[in-house]
């Protein structure tokens, strides 16, 4: 009955914070100017079964697709088994689908053994790859120690959570086989069988080590829920309605900006008279500017990397990392939010996402070639918020490179980005001219 | 050149209107290299008889490198512009010769009250393919000799344009081959994004040299392109690998008409 209450509380607990720091993280990424992603509802469905669900973009990097659809559909699937776990901690049962499932559930806890130890050795792997291998793709300037950090743990929680389960099963199948108290024969045991040798024969001993599993792999559970919101691990959720909220114009396309084209409507035709619009400034200059998308997208990155390894800029050693624009976004949101929190909505702190976090030759290092966008397993979109910050960079402050200025005024003065004359665009067609 | 390049103003003077406007663009005017690509672009609409037309003086850049560099301004003067010259001429159907041009009237002007149909010149050759109005016969044979494709970024990833250029090299008797990063793994050449315009930023080497490490990779001797960008970078890393003698850089619009001895 004690622990019966303390389980209850701990679970109530565990939901409160999560949805509390859910919502935080909501309330921030609407922080966001709006965008409407509301059109083409089918198509979004569809991309989001193919891309999140399925997983269809991991497979240009075949060794860690397979062995992240390990750990995804273990963690899915291994799901169920939590479910048992709680109204077995709410209604003090022991594995209370064992009766009405019959032989389906020795299928079942079969099935999630096997699972957990694919996440396992999954799990290893991967820690082998970012410490030992050390891959490049895990290193980079924006690989700091927290985000290093922050990959290990999560790595390793999955490791003492599958252990914790698979010895718990462990316990639990020698306990049936001796009989003891309320242990009856259910389910069965392809891996922990191979783990039972090794835990000691007491019955008493072995219902402690079975208890302690249950309640470490809980909690842990539960820890690690609330770890999420905090961590670039949260990508497990948000990744659907990132998906969801796909750009799906051509890639090529960049945004309009209505703003300007009342300007310049006005400009072309004085009695034009635009509608009025809300002021604000041209681009992007710290995250408000940004849309809840770019928002969505800085919480959903969880730093794999892949985009800055196909950047051409950062393979070609310029300071650009498309990872590094998507992290100082969250970075930046995330203290903006704690700024809120602290002192109230109005208050402003003297830094910005452009200067203080991403820095100008990082912004025209870009190609605009949409490596990155294609790279991404979950569409994160880094060279809009790029191209953005350009904007602001050129419309708003007119700090333009020296030579795009050039270029600019060319274009003003003889409609091409070079200096030739508009008199002279014919000339190719001379008839002296033969290849 | 021989033909006479007949002017939207001229058609229309005379009251008619061609199928086709073929948009040179901006490097297709001025750049010298380039001027051989649109003209070679012409020699095929010539060859195949279709009624085609160009705005000579008055095209203006698309506004395209303002708009990646962040110019919004701009590019919406220029655009607003150009789209009253072609819905002037009341145009339906326009041929870029370049990807840039391509991607920005085909996605960036509709919005702005321009709605055209619009393909790139490697499309046309595609088109012109299928119909069995182009083969690969008449003119120089490429036997023997290894073609890698460079994929323009606003044409592949941008636009998904990909089997488009490579259907114009698969008819030449010759051995097409993939560089490791092609298709939509496509590596840039580094002129995109108004890049072309300005120095590079500082790194360690410049995005063409290493994109010539993929060419070289393959063996081939000819890389084609489809992006008059994309050309010069290309040539520029050819020239700084000093692989001049091996390696020759041409448009798909080149290679179509040298291999139909236009």
């Amino acid at each position: 009955m004690v622990a019966q209450i303390v389980f209850i509380i701990i679970l109530l607990g565990a939901v409160y914070l999560f949805g509390k720091n859910v919502a935080k993280v909501r309330r921030n990424i609407l922080l966001g100017r709006d965008t409407d992603r509301s059109d083409r509802p089918a198509e979004r469905w569809a991309i989001m079964t193919k891309v999140a669900l399925g997983q269809t973009k991991m497979v240009k990097r075949p060794i860690a697709a397979v062995m992240h659809f390990f750990i995804y559909v273990g963690f899915v699937i291994i799901n169920l088994e939590v479910l048992e776990i709680m109204i077995d901690g709410i209604f003090g049962s022991h594995r209370i689908f064992s009766k009405p499932l019959g032989s389906l559930y020795g299928l079942l806890i079969g099935g999630f053994e096997v699972l957990a130890l694919l996440v396992l050795v999954s799990c290893v792997v991967f820690l082998a790859r970012r410490n030992i291998l050390k891959l490049k793709r895990f290193s980079g300037t924006e690989m700091t120690a927290w985000p290093k950090s922050d990959a290990n743990y999560i790595l390793t929680i999955e490791i003492l959570l599958m252990t914790a389960f698979l010895t718990m099963n462990a316990a639990d199948y020698k306990l049936q086989l001796l009989h003891f108290g309320h242990y009856a024969t259910a389910g069965s045991f392809p891996i922990s069988g191979f783990i039972a040798p090794l835990l000691p024969s007491g019955p008493g001993a072995l219902a402690g080590i079975e208890r302690g599993c249950w309640w470490f792999h809980i909690i842990g559970i539960l820890a690690f829920l609330n770890y999420l919101p905090y961590s670039k691990h949260f990508h497990i959720l948000l990744a659907f309605p990132n998906v969801y909220y796909s750009n799906l114009k051509p890639k090529g396309e960049f945004t309009d900006m209505a703003s300007v084209t009342n300007e310049v409507k006005a400009m072309l035709d004085p009695s034009f008279v635009p509608e009025p619009a809300e002021v604000s400034r041209f681009g992007v200059k710290d995250v408000t500017d940004l849309t809840w998308k770019n928002l969505m997208e800085a919480y959903t990155c969880t730093e794999c990397g892949r985009c800055t390894s196909v950047c051409p800029a950062n393979i070609t050693g310029k300071l650009l990392s498309p990872r590094k624009i998507m992290m100082d976004t969250r970075d930046r949101l995330v203290e903006v939010g704690n700024n809120i929190d602290k002192h109230g909505k109005d208050y402003t702190d003297d830094k910005t996402l452009l200067d203080n976090y991403i820095t100008r030759e990082e912004l025209w290092a870009c190609t605009t070639c949409n490596a990155c966008t294609e790279a991404c397993p979950v569409n994160i979109n880094p060279l809009e918020i790029i191209t953005e910050m350009r904007r602001y960079v050129v419309m708003e402050e007119s700090q333009a490179p020296a030579s795009l200025n050039n270029m600019f005024g060319n274009m003003e003065n003889n409609g091409a980005p070079w200096k030739y004359s508009q008199a002279d665009r014919l000339n190719w067609a001379a008839s002296d001219k033969v290849d | 050149m021989e033909q006479k390049i007949p002017t939207m103003a001229e058609m229309a003077a005379e009251g008619n209107e061609p199928e086709i406007l073929f948009w040179v663009g901006c490097a297709g005017s001025f750049d010298e290299r380039a001027q051989k690509i649109t003209r070679n672009i012409c020699k095929i609409l010539h060859h195949v008889g279709i009624s085609y037309a160009v705005l000579g003086t008055e095209e203006s850049c698309t506004g395209d490198p303002a708009k990646r560099a962040g110019n919004e301004f701009l590019f919406q003067m220029q655009a607003m512009v150009n789209i009253e010259v072609l819905n002037g001429y009341n145009i339906k159907k326009i041929v870029t010769g370049c990807p840039h041009c391509f991607n920005t009237i085909r996605n960036e002007y509709p919005g702005l009250g321009g709605t055209y149909e619009v393909i790139h010149h490697t499309q046309l050759i595609q088109g012109l393919i299928d119909e069995g109005k182009l083969k690969a016969e008449g003119g120089e044979s490429f036997k023997g000799r290894k073609i890698t494709f460079h994929d323009p970024c606003y044409l592949g990833r941008g636009n998904n344009v990909y089997e488009a250029p490579r259907a114009a090299l698969e008819i030449l008797d010759t051995e097409l081959v993939e560089m490791k990063r092609c298709k939509s793994n496509g590596l840039c050449c580094g002129a995109g994004g108004a890049q072309m315009f300005k120095e590079p930023e500082k790194g360690n080497k410049d995005i063409n040299d290493e994109r010539m490490l993929d060419v070289i990779e393959t063996g081939a001797s000819v890389i084609a392109s489809g992006c008059p960008f994309c050309m010069t970078m290309l040539t520029d890393g050819v020239k700084h690998m000093e692989k001049e003698q091996e390696i020759k850089v041409l448009d798909i619009a080149e290679i179509t008409v040298r291999a139909n001895g236009l």
